[in-house]
């Protein structure tokens, strides 16, 4: 029977099927932070019971870590305590553990891929539901709860019903400033949050194969803004190309094997999917929120819609609006903005900082604005530093933090204040998301760029004439 | 973690007619930095709930003592966003043992299956007679009946029934969780594993 690439991965790792239940499914790879896990190391203790393969399950500090003075003891007591708890029991399980100010430390999701523990065809968990990003090389990655992590820890298995099968195409040649970033809103703009609830997504079309890795990674990552549990991209050279020769990645012998089974990895002529979405990547132009959920995302030069237009009732709408204190029918353009950040597992990899950077050159960073660049690994931050871009940064009036999840979900000091704008590069405008009162807009890196340097919501197209 | 059986549930509800609910309402972010599954009821709905200075804020429905009950009723698309199983511990820890909506996010809903807090999926139809029924007398008693899979106005008597997957049903109504069953299948596991390819 033909089968999809999910179908393929999923079926693989079904250790069995319970009658009227879900599927066991095996995990290659876990990945653990310090925020999810301690809950779960609790349970394994109060069962008296310990982890069955240490080494498929990978630590990394990130959610809740400073950005500056990475170097000095961590000031607040709670993140202190959790930081200490998951560095505490890696080591007393046996798990590789990159806590803060070790060299592999970053976002749990860019340091997965940049060490090759992501791998085509695997299965792989963590409990941060932007665990789809790992799709973009043909993985199945979804974000769990706690107890699941648990049962990982415990079991290297979780019990999932198989999820239906979308696939989402886009064809066609993307616009001038038009990044992976925009595809992924427009998306979701158009299928809204609910949108893909109960389905994993396959993304195809040319828009996709000619994309980096990166690229397709911050696609992926959104997958779950529209209700996904995850979505996946068909491994082909440029993902191989990226995979070979990390520091996880299968040698020798184990590569070929490896390597064999990447290329199966695709979807049959005839598979069928219970949805299919076809979109035209030249419609696409550069994104923006201007709502309190990833969907209400509109082309930047577009008016804020109708509550007609929007997923949710009337009095969703304007609870949003409200809180965001926008209108109907406004521009976005012109829009004072008062915080930027640039960072997350969603655009916190080092060609969202060439993008940045490209933009923002010979031009300063507006007076009014506070900027939070923040690499999502020290690889990136090392990148960064390499490339010459700090140099460009520094010269236009930037200074760059250091790895972490920061002001994606405030839970460290990089809180945007109450009543204040911020263009976020991450991938969640809720209420408070960015801090008590936060009202975010997110957009790309090129968008906040412009934003960096104007103050205002500006079109990024505007601004150069020639965009990376 | 153990939680209480679940069988038959008659409650009155507390009403929350809010679309695309999502996980950092329920629990926000900053809440998130114990160690250990307690307290979190505390700070279910936290922005919603308090104004800046720590006092309540009269207008949401928690602080409304006409609404009370084990039962919690949502608009659609309840629980989007972060996969932070705190949001369905503090829903339960709050005193929540059930969530009505006509619909859930997939890693809220089985977060909730995983801990013991029963969502409950009905047609938007029947959510919306079980808000106008809470709205014109907030002590309307709902009947959440597990083993039988409906869901009950018990002044009407209108009920709709609800899906669950039987092998959830069964954790759900004996306590058990997840692991249980894995940890007796272990042998199984690792056997498969020395077959695969990563
Ligand atoms: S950057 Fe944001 S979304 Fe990504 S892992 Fe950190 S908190 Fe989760």
């Amino acid at each position: 029977m033909s089968k999809t690439l999910f179908d393929k991965v999923w079926d693989k790792h079904v250790v069995r099927k319970i009658e009227g239940g879900p599927d066991v499914l095996f995990i290659d790879r876990h990945l653990i932070h310090e925020v999810t896990s301690p809950v779960a190391f609790l349970g394994l203790k109060s069962r008296n019971i310990g982890v069955l393969y240490p080494n498929r399950t990978f630590a990394t500090a990130d959610h809740n870590t400073p950005t500056i003075n990475q170097h000095l003891p961590v000031a607040d007591p709670l993140s202190a305590n959790q930081l200490q708890a998951l560095e505490t029991n890696s080591k007393q399980y046996g798990i590789s553990h990159w806590g803060l100010g070790h060299q592999k430390n970053g976002i749990v999701h860019v340091v997965g891929p940049e060490y090759g523990i992501t791998q085509p065809g695997a299965t792989i968990v963590c409990g941060d539901s932007h665990t789809s990003t790992h799709g973009a090389f043909g993985a199945i990655a979804f974000g769990i709860g706690t107890s699941e992590v648990e049962m990982v820890l415990a079991t290297q298995c979780i019990m999932q019903p198989k999820p239906k099968k979308m696939r989402i195409n886009v064809n066609g040649k993307l616009g001038k400033g038009v990044t992976p970033k925009d595809v992924a809103l427009f998306i979701i703009s158009q299928l809204t949050t609910s949108g893909a609830t109960g389905y994993f997504v396959e993304y195809a079309g040319d828009v996709f194969e000619n994309m980096t890795m990166e690229g397709r990674m911050t696609v992926c990552n959104l997958s779950i803004e529209m209700g996904a549990r995850g979505g996946m991209i068909a491994p082909d050279e440029t993902t191989i190309n990226y995979v070979k020769g990390r520091e996880f990645s299968p040698k020798g012998e184990a590569w070929d094997k490896a390597l064999a089974y990447y290329k199966t990895l695709k979807t049959d002529a005839d598979a069928v999917f219970d949805k299919e979405y076809t979109f035209d990547g030249a419609s696409i132009e550069p994104m923006i929120t201007y709502g309190t959920n990833p969907g209400m995302g509109m082309g930047i030069s577009h008016e804020i819609p109708d509550a007609a237009h929007v997923e949710g009732g009337a009095a969703t709408y304007e609870k949003s609006l409200g809180y965001m204190g926008f209108h109907e029918g406004e521009s976005m353009i012109g829009k004072k903005v008062d915080f930027v950040f640039v960072g997350s597992c969603t655009n916190g990899r080092i060609e969202d900082f060439r993008a940045f950077t490209s933009l923002v050159k010979g031009k300063h960073k507006a007076d009014d604005v506070t900027v939070w660049l923040v690499p999502g690994s020290h690889i990136v931050e090392s990148q960064i530093k390499e490339e010459g871009l700090l140099d460009i940064l520094t010269e236009a009036g930037f200074v760059l933090r250091q790895p972490g999840c920061s002001a994606c979900l405030a839970m460290n000091d990089d809180k945007v204040p109450a009543g204040k704008y911020a263009v976020s590069t991450s991938n969640r405008n809720f209420e408070g998301r960015q801090g008590p009162g936060a009202r975010t807009m997110l957009a790309s890196p090129l968008v906040a760029a412009a934003a960096a340097v104007t103050g205002k919501v500006t079109d990024p197209r505007t601004l150069i004439e020639e965009l990376v | 973690m153990a939680y209480d059986k679940f069988t038959v549930l008659r409650s009155a509800a507390v009403p929350l007619p809010i679309e695309n609910v999502d996980t950092d309402q329920i629990i926000p972010a900053r809440f998130l930095k114990a160690t250990e599954r307690v307290g979190f009821g505390d700070n279910l709905f936290r922005d919603w709930r308090y104004n800046a200075d720590n006092t309540p804020k009269a207008d949401f429905v928690l602080n409304n003592p006409t609404y009370s009950g084990k039962i919690l009723v949502g608009g659609k698309n309840f629980g989007s966003g972060s996969s932070r199983e705190h949001a369905a511990w503090a829903i339960y820890d709050y005193g929540f043992r059930c969530v009505i909506s006509s619909f859930f996010a997939d890693i809220f809903k089985n977060n909730c299956l995983n801990i013991g807090v029963l969502p409950v999926q009905v047609s938007p139809e029947f959510a919306e007679k079980i808000f106008t029924a809470i709205h014109a007398n907030p002590k309307t008693e709902i009947e959440v009946n597990l083993p039988e899979q409906t869901v009950t106005l018990v002044s009407t008597g209108e009920k709709e029934s609800f899906d669950i997957s039987p092998y959830k049903k069964e954790n759900l109504m004996n306590g058990f969780d997840d692991i249980d069953y894995l940890l007796n299948i272990k042998s199984d596991i690792e056997e498969f594993a020395s077959q695969l390819p990563l």
